[in-house]
């Protein structure tokens, strides 16, 4: 079950990336990463990552898609739909083969017997409760960090959105 | 019976699209959401070594790289924008140059 679950959301994450990046529109392309983020926030869930499938959902889908698809509309391109030309398509194509099969037969060969630390997951695994006893604790640096991190992208945003006034 | 090679699998062909897409679209916008996916691939093998590994650090990481993705894009879209109002063209290009 959870193998077919595996290739369902994993063939629709793979197709929705290849519209994404060979359609003309950019409003296309953004409605298909949306369709590649909810496969993967299902594939999380799969995995028993809770708290990241619904972050996943939250802070992705439904907050940075929806920042792209306002400046999308705000830039207000007059694009035709459809395709790009063949051409550029079977460039696409032709480099996702290639880079393709140099990574992928790297990954696939990969033993995970022969690494150290193997451990049984908890009952807390993936949720809340588990990210925040770790996050709050031993990974509290990166925490506080990601904060500051988050308030200078805020205020550079903020400068760089305003209007001249004269 | 799925391994993690299955999900790594699924991660690499994530990041090879993503990569195709940064290097060969021209609009600005579609160039960055194909690092969205570049950065949405390495948290599908973040949670997938976290979940056969039985570690949680694989999680906090996730949230890490959430963070970061979002302080990105917003930052990004606003000096995108700021570009477009300046040259009329978000066709990367023709913003090659950051004379003028």
């Amino acid at each position: 079950m959870q193998l077919l679950l595996f290739y369902l959301f994993g063939s629709l994450a793979l197709i929705s990336g290849v519209v994404m990046i060979m359609s003309k529109r950019a409003v296309t392309s953004a409605l298909n990463l949306v369709v590649v983020m909810f496969c993967l926030a299902a594939l999380f869930a799969i995995m028993e990552a809770h708290l990241i499938a619904a972050l996943q959902i939250l802070v992705y889908a439904g907050a940075i898609m929806v920042l792209f698809l306002f400046v999308i509309m705000l830039l207000n391109l007059r694009e035709k739909s459809g395709l790009r030309p063949m051409r550029q398509i079977i460039e696409q194509f032709v480099g996702i083969v290639v880079l393709g099969a140099l990574f992928i037969p790297l990954v696939v060969t990969f033993d995970l017997n022969a690494v150290p630390g193997l451990v049984a997951r908890t009952a807390e695994f993936g949720t809340t409760r588990g990210v925040g006893a770790l996050l709050y604790t031993e990974y509290l640096l990166p925490f506080e960090v990601a904060s500051v991190l988050l308030l200078a992208a805020l205020v550079g945003a903020v400068i760089l959105g305003k209007t001249r006034l004269r | 019976m799925i391994t993690i090679n299955h999900y790594l699998a699924l991660s690499a062909a994530l990041f090879v699209i993503g990569t195709v897409g940064v290097l060969t679209r021209r609009n600005v916008i579609v160039v960055m959401m194909s690092i969205e996916l570049i950065f949405n691939s390495a948290n599908l093998a973040f949670i997938a070594f976290s979940y056969f590994l039985g570690d949680m650090v694989g999680h906090v990481f996730v949230f890490m790289v959430m963070a970061v993705a979002a302080a990105e894009v917003a930052v990004g879209l606003a000096i995108a924008l700021a570009i477009f109002k300046n040259r009329e063209t978000v066709d990367i290009d023709q913003i090659s140059v950051m004379k003028g």
